[in-house]
């Protein structure tokens, strides 16, 4: 269980990272390592060299208000932290839900929030729950920084749309409306298991109780999280009642594409879809209250 | 900037282990578990699945546990380490120590170490946990002898002893 040999670079900066990045071939982004590390031991993966980016002076590690109406998280801010944040508790309880549920105590202080969504591993917590937040994603490279929105990040399995030589820095979440409640749960067999499905949801009252606005969000179905676009149809401008909501759940699952596996087959899993919308609907709603 | 191929080879590791600074090195893919037992002697420390699951090489790194399998000893330059052998003082055993020999915690003894050290981090940030949290905060380190009942009631014992009594790593 000893990784492949690799060269390992600790640069002092982020623009030395990223041009070790472009210099080396097969050179790899570490962060936490709590899903890269083990995958080297595995040997699934082997790269070349690891550009280590935890130990640069510009501290990616952060909570905080951005300018826009947004909460900018540093892309080093680990799981445990997102968890325990009282901002995040407040305003994007949906993000601590899903952190909580990671791996385990040990795992949850190592894990980033960028090193999660980098991996893109479509059965991840983090990535599914923040899809439905549809925040940016703020990268740095040799060319200069620029900001990839969420549609477009997520490109496949282990594939996001950062090039070689970028690093993700942050992540900008917009606020939600007053009367916003959000949610993430997952079924798994046992604590801290990745999800069989993995559900987020963000609800926002209007006047009477109608559904202002609705997103709701899938892991483990797809390649990439997705979006279960006819279910949120179907709920906004509806009252927010239980019948409207189990209706709008019973939709959730035609965007997926789940795999049959060991976990869990194709068809359990779309059933699932339906069963853990709802709650996970029920449980946003809640808390726009 | 350094060649790749020099950089595959030995380097060397600093850091603070249970308060004394050690130098030794290391490849790079060296896992900071096999750097504690083998390079410096520390063998306190234990390998159970070497998968990352188990939680039996757990030790507290800058403050907080990790499981050293899955850190490499390189990511440990300049970090402060506390193990199992950083618990006792002289003849003294830690708190927690005592509470798991007074309360049958372990069997076989094997996750101990790694369980002694998620509890020491569980009760600095919560002296006075429930059962739920104290279950919740080993969650990552797995026991195959006691069924976790002794160990919840070992580290609510522990609380006790040491609630008020500040211990950092």
């Amino acid at each position: 269980m000893t990784p492949k040999k690799f060269a390992y670079f600790a640069p002092a900066s982020l623009k030395e990272a990223i041009q070790l990045l472009r210099e080396n071939e097969d050179a790899k982004v570490l962060a936490g390592g709590q899903s890269l590390i083990a995958l080297m031991k595995l040997r699934l993966a082997a790269p070349a060299a690891l550009v280590d980016i935890t130990k640069t002076g510009d501290l990616l590690s952060y909570i905080r208000e951005g300018k826009n109406d947004n909460l900018e998280v540093g892309a080093l801010t680990t799981h445990d932290t997102l968890e325990r944040s009282k901002i995040i508790n407040k305003k994007f309880p949906i993000l601590s839900d899903a952190a909580s549920k990671i791996g385990d105590q040990q795992i949850r202080n190592r894990g980033t929030i960028g090193g999660s969504c980098c991996h893109a591993d479509p059965a991840a917590d983090l990535p599914t729950a923040l899809t439905a937040l549809e925040p940016e994603f703020a990268v740095r490279g040799v060319k200069g920084k620029r900001v990839i929105p969420q549609s477009e990040f997520f490109v496949d399995t282990f594939t996001t749309s950062i090039a070689k030589d970028e690093i993700l820095t942050e992540i900008r979440i917009p606020h939600t409306p007053p009367k916003s409640g959000s949610a993430y749960i997952k079924h798994s067999r046992r604590e801290g298991d990745f999800a069989i499905v993995g559900v987020g949801a963000v609800v926002t009252v209007g006047p009477k109780g109608v559904c202002r606005d609705v997103r709701v969000s899938l892991g483990a179905v797809a390649p990439t999280p997705i979006r279960a676009k006819s279910a949120e149809r179907h709920l906004k401008g509806k009252t927010l009642d239980e019948g409207n909501i189990a209706e709008a759940a019973e939709r959730a699952n035609e965007e997926a594409d789940p795999p049959s596996d060991m976990h869990g087959s194709r068809q359990y899993r779309l059933d699932m879809i339906r069963v853990f919308a709802r709650r996970a609907l029920n449980l946003a709603l809640s808390r726009a209250r | 900037m350094a060649k790749l191929t020099e950089k595959t080879e030995l380097v060397q590791v600093r850091c603070k282990v249970n308060g004394d600074a050690y130098t030794g090195t290391a490849e790079p893919r060296t896992l900071l578990v096999y750097f504690l037992r083998d390079v410096l002697n520390l063998t306190g420390t234990h390998v159970g699945c070497d998968t990352g699951h188990c939680g039996a090489c757990t030790v507290i790194m800058d403050g907080k546990t990790v499981k050293s399998c899955m850190v490499l000893a390189v990511q440990a330059e300049g970090a402060s380490i506390l193990t199992v052998e950083g618990l006792a003082k002289g003849e003294n055993l830690h708190p927690i120590q005592e509470a798991f020999w007074e309360n049958h915690g372990l069997q076989c003894g094997y996750c101990t170490p790694g369980m002694l050290m998620s509890a020491l981090f569980l009760l600095q940030r919560n002296p006075n946990p429930t059962d739920e949290e104290i279950r919740r905060g080993i969650d990552g380190n797995l026991c195959r002898c006691t069924g976790y009942v002794n160990i919840v009631k070992s580290v609510k014992a522990a609380a006790k002893k040491m609630r008020g009594v500040e211990v950092t790593a």
